[in-house]
């Protein structure tokens, strides 16, 4: 059981992340989008979605943190685990926070402003809540955990972190997550089941964030054949009709 | 010298009558879908009059188009690269749909099912967006024709400066109908605002266009385009824009609004213009001096540097030959008759406009005095400031000099063209004294006047060698429909998504009109059995729900207070058992 939950489970469900988006880009570059409903309703989107938005970058950058940087490189630069715990909720909590509150309004927007509603898909709704429970048990286990340390301390930074690196050198330790409490171990499964809907959900718009306008020129020129094997316009070639010679 | 060639559109304002024509058939034939309910690429605003969006002039308030920064470089006015993508989790300068309007249709389901009853059913309005009642306050043209001008006209951004001179009395205001599109700009904000980059100009003829599949829906350009022309799709989270109906300029017929226009007042041709200049001529310092800065970018086709120039940049013969035929190359270059719409948000715009003389004619014609008279036309553009001042906001950013050589050129042929008409003798001295040959200025009254079809539209068809790429081609082919993905007009991610969604702009359109004249639901989810929007009905055939079923009409239409078991004796049914579609009893009385 916990081979399939702590090995198996997560690489079947990072083979549908990776897989997932590939096809989904081949199969519906016009679905990836991030579906704004902003021409619906901007007073309460104003508030909430940026304050999502900056907190959940700021949880993952502390993710990036706190599971790929190694204890022993931290040890190794002098860092003591005191000051690494305050400095990661410093940064943790605030963010966290932010993104939870965040969270909140955009969903009770959601729920309350008619447009709004009527335009959430039934996959929106399941993404919703799943976000929802991982945020909400990263939140607990932040608090609860390493904060107010409720029922026993307990370092993630020597469990659930090298076991999410072992899973990309491909010898995930099983046992690693078998002794984490039991929100460390929900976060993580749920998470998992976040990145393996991914591809499915509107949730596809973090991979284009539009980087490259800081350098791309204002003004963009194309010419009307200019992809090979692709038509004019808005469309894409349909089959049986590319391109002869 | 880099020659780009651009297609462009010439309005002349004297002949918009404001009917409406070219919206309704660019909306049938582009933006008939869900999600685009509110989108009118095409619209006609009476002005003085807020316009569509409301209120969209006003840019310290919308925040659309360049600002030219101090030390004489382009800025978009909503913010920088940087700052875009900062705010890029919301917009601050996003219209929202109040702004525009919200769109609705009527619960005709009641009208058609009310049973017989004193009192006539009413067809309650209902959103489009929501799905549930809604109050009408407010729509595209809620202000036509001045309706309410003293509420919501005075309150025209362009009036600043005149309001206290434009007076709203009915007996002394002027209007007139401004059309718009897209303008096709050569220096299109929309298009630097795109942090997709998905926003393109098109080389062969300048068209811009939203890559569908590479919009990611930011919405930015909503904001960056000062004429508020870039419209969101709410159902597919992606900008639509004009298309300057590109499908059919490449097979080299007019656009729908173009070829529809009931007062045949619009121009199209093919400008050449130097790609190098732009910058620089939206750069000016003064913005009284942007409409002749644009107009120094085209370049003269009948000049043979510059054709020489067109062939090395790869623009085909027959386009330059198109070029040097452009009614649109006379009416701006030639003549100086028309003018851009707004040149100071420095897009450089290409739909231009020939101002109206009609607000000064009325003004003669109300005194009394005779409206043909070159002077009396002269003396009363010199006098009456209002229409002049108000046309200079709009088309030269409150420079009246240009519009007064625009309007005494008008004047000058209304009164040159009335002595031949009349079998006078014409006087040479009219055209000098605007600076014309009587030559030119025939010429341009068959321009205007006249306006023979080929003569309005000269538009070179795009190479035939390119052909496999040309949208019209590809998807007149009959055979097209055996590959079904083009009718699968929706994947698992909503409206449009998957490969089927993407089709060919026409077969497109066509598949969603007969799927929205023959769907039950007003929005997505919830069933709304029998309900129809008549907006979309071409008039052949008869949509589905528009009367009950036949089959099931009887049973459907129980008389009331004879009970049900008596359909036959129900004089609101005709005699093979369809409910008659008012209602009310028949004249012929019941049943024959
Ligand atoms: C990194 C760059 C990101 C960018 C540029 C971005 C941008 C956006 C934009 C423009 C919207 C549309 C807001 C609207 O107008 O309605 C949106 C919505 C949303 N984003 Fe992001 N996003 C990013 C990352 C993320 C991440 C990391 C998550 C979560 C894991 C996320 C979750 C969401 C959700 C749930 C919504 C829907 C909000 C709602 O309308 O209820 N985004 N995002
Ligand atoms: S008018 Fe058209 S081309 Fe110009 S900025 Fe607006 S959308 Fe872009
Ligand atoms: S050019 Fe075509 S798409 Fe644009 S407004 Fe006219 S009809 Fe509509
Ligand atoms: S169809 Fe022609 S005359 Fe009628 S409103 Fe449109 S531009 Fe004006």
């Amino acid at each position: 059981m916990s081979t399939f939950l702590w090995v198996i489970f997560p690489y079947i469900c990072l083979a549908i992340f990776v897989v997932g988006h590939v096809w989904r880009y081949q199969y519906d570059k016009f679905g990836w989008t991030t579906r704004s409903s902003q021409l619906y309703e901007s007073r309460l989107l104003r508030i909430g979605s940026p304050l999502f938005h900056f907190g959940m970058l700021g949880v993952v950058l502390g993710h990036f943190i706190g599971l790929v940087i190694p204890q022993s490189l931290t040890d190794r630069l002098g860092l003591s685990h005191e000051a690494y715990h305050v400095i990661a909720l410093a940064g943790g909590i605030p963010a966290g926070i932010a993104a939870v509150v965040g969270l909140a309004i955009l969903v009770y927007r959601r729920r309350t402003v008619g447009p709004v509603f009527s335009a959430t898909t039934v996959n929106d709704k399941v993404m919703y809540a799943v976000l929802g429970l991982v945020i909400a048990l990263g939140m607990w286990n932040t608090i609860a955990g390493s904060l107010l340390t409720i029922g026993g301390e307990y370092n993630y930074r020597d469990g659930v972190s090298p076991w999410f690196r072992q899973i990309f050198w491909f010898q995930p330790d099983a046992t690693l997550m078998e002794d984490a409490p039991l929100g460390f171990q929900l976060h993580a499964f749920l998470a998992f089941l976040l990145f393996a809907m991914w591809p499915f959900t509107r949730l596809v718009h973090v991979f284009s964030a539009p980087l490259g306008y800081v350098t791309r020129p204002y003004i963009v020129y194309r010419s009307r054949d200019d992809r090979p094997g692709v038509a004019t316009g808005t469309r894409a070639q349909k089959r049986g009709w590319e391109r002869v010679g | 010298m880099r020659v780009m060639a651009q297609m462009a559109m010439v309005m002349n304002l004297d002949k918009c009558i404001g009917c409406h024509t070219c919206s309704v058939t660019c909306k049938q034939a582009w933006t008939n879908r869900q999600g685009t309910e509110y989108v009118w690429f095409n619209n006609v605003e009476t002005r003085p009059g807020l316009g569509y969006p409301r209120g969209y002039e006003d840019q310290d308030e919308w925040r659309g188009g360049w600002i030219r920064t101090d030390n004489g470089r382009l800025k978009l006015r909503a913010g920088g690269r940087l700052n875009k993508l900062l705010t890029i989790f919301s917009n601050p300068k996003m219209p929202s749909i109040q702004d525009y309007y919200e769109p609705w249709t009527y619960d005709y389901e009641t009208l058609l099912n009310a049973p017989a009853q004193e009192t006539f059913p009413v067809a309650r309005p209902q959103s489009l967006i929501s799905g549930k009642q809604i109050n009408i306050e407010w729509s595209a043209n809620w202000d036509d024709d001045l309706g309410g001008s003293r509420e919501h006209a005075a309150k025209d951004p362009m009036l600043k400066g005149i309001a206290d001179k434009v007076k709203f009395e009915f007996e002394q205001t002027f209007m007139f109908y401004l059309p718009r599109i897209c303008e096709h700009c050569l220096n299109p904000s929309c298009a630097a605002s795109c942090p997709s980059g998905a926003i393109y100009k098109r080389e062969e003829d300048g068209i811009v266009l939203v890559d569908q599949d590479k919009c990611r829906g930011w919405r930015m350009c909503v904001t960056g385009c000062p004429y508020k022309k870039v419209y969101f799709n709410h159902k597919t989270g992606k900008a639509e824009k004009c298309t300057f109906c590109y499908p059919r300029i490449e097979v080299g017929i007019p656009t729908v609004c173009a070829e529809t226009c009931v007062g045949r007042l619009r121009y199209i041709g093919l400008m050449l213009y130097d790609a190098d200049k732009v910058l620089e001529a939206a750069s000016v310092e003064d913005e009284h001096d942007l409409y002749e800065a644009q107009r120094s970018v085209f370049l003269d086709p009948h000049d043979p540097a510059v054709q020489r120039e067109a062939e090395r940049a790869g623009i085909p013969g027959d386009w330059i030959e198109a070029a040097k035929k452009s009614p649109v190359w006379r009416l701006i270059s030639e003549y100086k008759v028309a003018l851009p719409l707004h040149p100071e948000y420095r897009t450089m715009p290409m739909v231009w406009y020939i101002p109206p003389l009609s607000p000064v004619v009325d003004v003669i014609k109300d005194t009394g005095f005779d409206a043909e008279d070159k002077d009396n036309l002269f003396a009363a553009i010199d006098a009456l400031r209002i229409p002049v001042e108000y046309l200079a906001n709009l088309f030269t950013a409150g420079d009246v000099r240009p519009v007064n050589d625009v309007l005494r050129k008008l004047a000058a042929m209304r009164s040159y063209m009335r002595d031949i008409n009349l079998g006078r003798d014409p006087q040479a001295s009219i055209p000098e004294s605007v600076g014309m040959t009587e030559e030119e200025m025939y010429e341009m009254f068959r321009l205007l006047a006249i306006a023979k079809y080929s003569d309005r539209y000269v538009i070179p068809p795009a190479h035939g060698e390119q052909a496999h790429a040309l949208e019209e081609l590809a998807t007149d082919c009959p055979v097209s429909g055996f590959d079904d993905e083009i009718f699968e007009t929706s994947g698992p991610f909503g409206e449009g998504s998957g490969r089927g969604g993407v089709t060919p702009v026409a077969v497109e359109n066509l598949k969603m009109l007969q799927q929205r004249q023959t769907a039950d639901t007003l929005v997505a989810g919830g069933s709304k059995r029998g309900r129809v929007n008549l907006l979309n009905w071409d008039g052949r055939g008869m949509p589905k729900g528009l009367f009950p079923d036949r089959a099931s009409a009887g049973d459907q239409a129980p008389a009331p207070g004879r009970g049900d078991t008596e359909p036959v004796d129900d004089p609101a049914l005709l005699d093979d058992g369809q409910a008659r579609p008012d209602n009310t009893a028949g004249a012929d009385g019941g049943p024959r």
